[in-house]
């Protein structure tokens, strides 16, 4: 458990500082959010409707943004040849260092939530409603995403590839993250039943994405 | 202790670089593999690790602990020094120290060994290229494991660093340590040769 705590601990310092990941997604998800009420015009009924879709797009490409330096940067410096010869199983290893890169990069993400829910004209329950499915969606994102980061932790500029490789495996995230926030906003759904299943998708993230990524780095080795 | 190859074969981007390899050593002994560029020093090294699939042949560690695996008995040091730059000196020997666990020092300790004591605080960024190597030696004394597996340590050092690693060497090798280096240059210890690749 030292060994895990330990890493987590590095990994998250090293976000926080200079030229680390972890502003970078806040920035970002800032950048597309704020935009988007200038490209849609004042209608403010369309805003609050549109609001939830934009606030999880927004959330989904900053978090896609910092996740292909996951492994990459612990490649480059041979940090990830010493992981991989430790006493720790590197599943937990990965586990580990997604849990570092969640806290560090997909933490803020929420944090930041409910000031451009203000943007968008949703009141103050839609901003939480959408906060809260954005607390259970993003660890899925980022665990889902760490199988393609370490699928593309051998390729130089792997960033697209990740993309790629990783896109259509958070659609389901997206879409009953989108779901629940608007059932909770204006109905006529239940707002468990796509939350629910939500939450489904970030456990199953949370048995799978460990093991993929484990494998995809034994099997990258050179 | 005794780490032994038979007929270790290695292909690399479908070209094979070692075939047929044999190796033998011993407790308090070291292997000095050397042989022109890209012979397969670093993959036979890497093999050993763990980090490179072995193609055929086998190796074995005898009277190591039984309930760990031969990487994890393993120090290797490689070109690439696992440092981070955003991180201080101590808090990335720190770091490798917890993580790596096991019998562990104090890392201050070590730091001073090589000769870092005064840079503990620095960022890693500011080092230079023989204080980056001298940091990664320090993670072989903070850290105890029986074999070392090193990739051309003396590269960047200067004379007194050559020199303080080639005691450091020593005293691993007393306490009944055994190394395998791949090297150009004298690695400052008596150690056996291995010469690998074709002559040319």
């Amino acid at each position: 458990m030292t060994a895990l705590a330990a890493l987590v601990r590095r990994d998250i310092r090293i976000a926080l500082r200079v030229g680390g990941g972890a502003l970078i997604g806040v920035l970002f998800f800032l950048i597309v959010v704020v935009l988007m009420p200038f490209a849609i015009g004042p209608d403010l009924a369309l805003l609050a409707r549109l609001g939830p879709a934009i606030l999880w797009l927004g959330a989904l490409l900053a978090s896609l943004l910092t996740l292909d330096r996951l492994f990459m940067a612990d490649h480059e410096d041979g940090s990830l040849d010493l992981i991989v010869m430790s006493r720790t199983p590197l599943e937990l290893t990965c586990a580990a260092k997604a849990l570092a890169h969640w806290l560090a990069a997909g933490l803020p993400l929420i944090i930041a939530t409910p000031v451009l829910g203000l943007l968008l004209n949703l009141d103050a329950s839609s901003t939480l409603a959408v906060a809260l499915t954005l607390l259970v969606g993003t660890p899925a994102l980022t665990f889902t995403g760490m199988i393609g980061a370490a699928l593309a932790v051998t390729l130089h500029r792997g960033g697209l590839l990740l993309a790629v490789l990783v896109l259509p495996l958070s659609i389901p995230v997206l879409i009953f993250g989108v779901a629940a926030s608007e059932a909770a906003i204006s109905g006529p759904l239940s707002f468990g039943t796509p939350f629910s299943i939500l939450c489904a998708l970030s456990l199953v993230s949370f048995v799978i994405g460990p093991f993929a990524a484990a494998a995809s780095l034994r099997q990258g080795l050179d | 202790m005794r780490l032994s190859g038979r007929g270790v074969r290695c292909v690399r981007g479908g070209r094979e670089v070692l075939s047929g390899l044999d190796f033998e050593v011993c407790s308090g002994e070291a292997l000095a593999v050397t042989g022109p560029n890209g012979s397969g020093k670093t993959s036979l090294l890497r093999i050993i690790a763990g980090l490179l699939a072995l193609a055929g042949g086998s190796i074995d560690l005898e009277s190591g602990e039984h309930e760990l695996t031969l990487a994890e008995q393993v120090h290797y040091l490689g070109h690439r020094d696992a440092m981070k730059p955003a991180l201080s000196v101590l808090e990335n020997l720190s770091f490798w120290r917890n993580f790596l666990g096991g019998d562990a020092s104090d890392p201050e300790a070590s730091l001073n060994q090589v000769g870092l004591g005064h840079a503990a605080q620095l960022p890693a960024a500011y080092l230079s290229a023989g204080q980056r190597r001298r940091l990664s030696i320090a993670r072989l004394l903070a850290i105890r494991r029986p074999i070392w597996l090193l990739d051309e340590p003396t590269s960047a050092l200067d004379a007194a660093g050559q020199s303080l690693f080639a005691n450091l060497t020593r005293d691993h090798l007393a306490r009944g340590g055994l190394v395998l280096a791949a090297t150009h240059a004298p690695l400052g210890v008596e150690a056996r040769e291995l010469k690998i690749g074709r002559e040319s």
